[in-house]
């Protein structure tokens, strides 16, 4: 016999009331990861010492601007939905867990834009 | 409460650190290390659409000793964090699961991230000439 009310089953939802849609996030945002954080150790690499106008120039190559930009948002979509699951382990009293998680979501959407506008700003800027 | 004052569930401070555990537990150490990590990328993003005089403050400070601490910190977080990633989806899709595959791609992973970090490290001394 399930526990579950048959309401509560058909939305399938479960506990944490929003089923497997995190889940799947975090694998997924985790599988782009992989190319996207090898390309950058990889170029890092290849930057090491280089001056500002190489540096600069790099940037402002329009695919490398888009595979940054892809990097930014993408790591930090995946790193606000770990540290979720890290604060929801963690924290038990109800308040300072909901505060906790605006505090990351909002960090993580306060850095992500920024670093997005530098790429831009690179990409367009004279 | 009094009965909150009892060890909690699996009782870590008598449990024997095994590879399993040790290993899991590092795979969140890293990706929050990781997280902190992006305030430096963000940084040097910035500094570089700021202009010439910000990204000398940067690489001056990501340059110094301190700063390639954190760098060769975050590459070691970065790369462990990645290998025991793919790790994971493989358990994901139920591949490696039983016990002896689990100590086997720990071992992997373990030697895998060591290596890719000083595989960049020399590379990127290399590129530079040494310095
Ligand atoms: C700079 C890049 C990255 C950051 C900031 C980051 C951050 C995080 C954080 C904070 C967590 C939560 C840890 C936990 O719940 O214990 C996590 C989990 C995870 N990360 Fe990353 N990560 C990054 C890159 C990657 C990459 C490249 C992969 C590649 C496979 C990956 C795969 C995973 C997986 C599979 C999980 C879930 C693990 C679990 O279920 O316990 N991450 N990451």
């Amino acid at each position: 016999m399930s526990l579950r009310s048959p309401f509560g089953r058909v939305k399938g939802l479960g506990a944490a009331h929003e089923g497997v849609h995190h889940w799947w996030a975090q694998r997924l945002s985790a599988l782009a990861l992989i190319p996207l954080t090898v390309w950058f150790v990889v170029s890092l690499v290849s930057l090491s010492g280089a001056d500002y106008a190489t540096v600069r120039a790099w940037m402002g190559s329009p695919v490398v601007a888009g595979l940054l930009i892809l990097l930014i948002v993408t790591v930090f979509y995946h790193a606000a939905l770990g540290l979720q699951v890290v604060i929801e382990d963690y924290v038990h009293t109800e308040a300072t867990k909901i505060a906790a998680l605006l505090a990351v979501k909002a960090a993580a959407a306060v850095l992500a834009l920024s670093g997005v506008l530098a790429v831009l700003d690179v990409l367009f800027g004279a | 409460m009094v009965a909150r004052s009892r060890p909690l569930s699996p009782h870590l401070q008598i449990y024997r650190p095994q590879l399993t555990s040790v290993l899991s537990i590092t795979h969140r150490l890293s990706g929050v290390a990781l997280t902190l990590g992006t305030l430096l990328l963000v940084y040097w993003l910035v500094a570089v659409a700021a202009g010439p005089q910000a990204y000398e403050a940067a690489t001056g400070f990501i340059g110094s000793w301190f700063g390639r601490l954190l760098l060769f910190g975050w590459s070691l977080a970065l790369f462990y964090h990645l290998c025991n990633g793919i790790r994971h989806l493989f358990w994901d899709m139920g591949i490696g699961l039983d016990l002896p595959s689990v100590y086997r791609s720990g071992y992997a992973v373990l030697a895998g991230s060591v290596a890719l970090t000083l595989a960049s490290w020399i590379a990127g001394y290399g590129v530079m000439g040494g310095n």
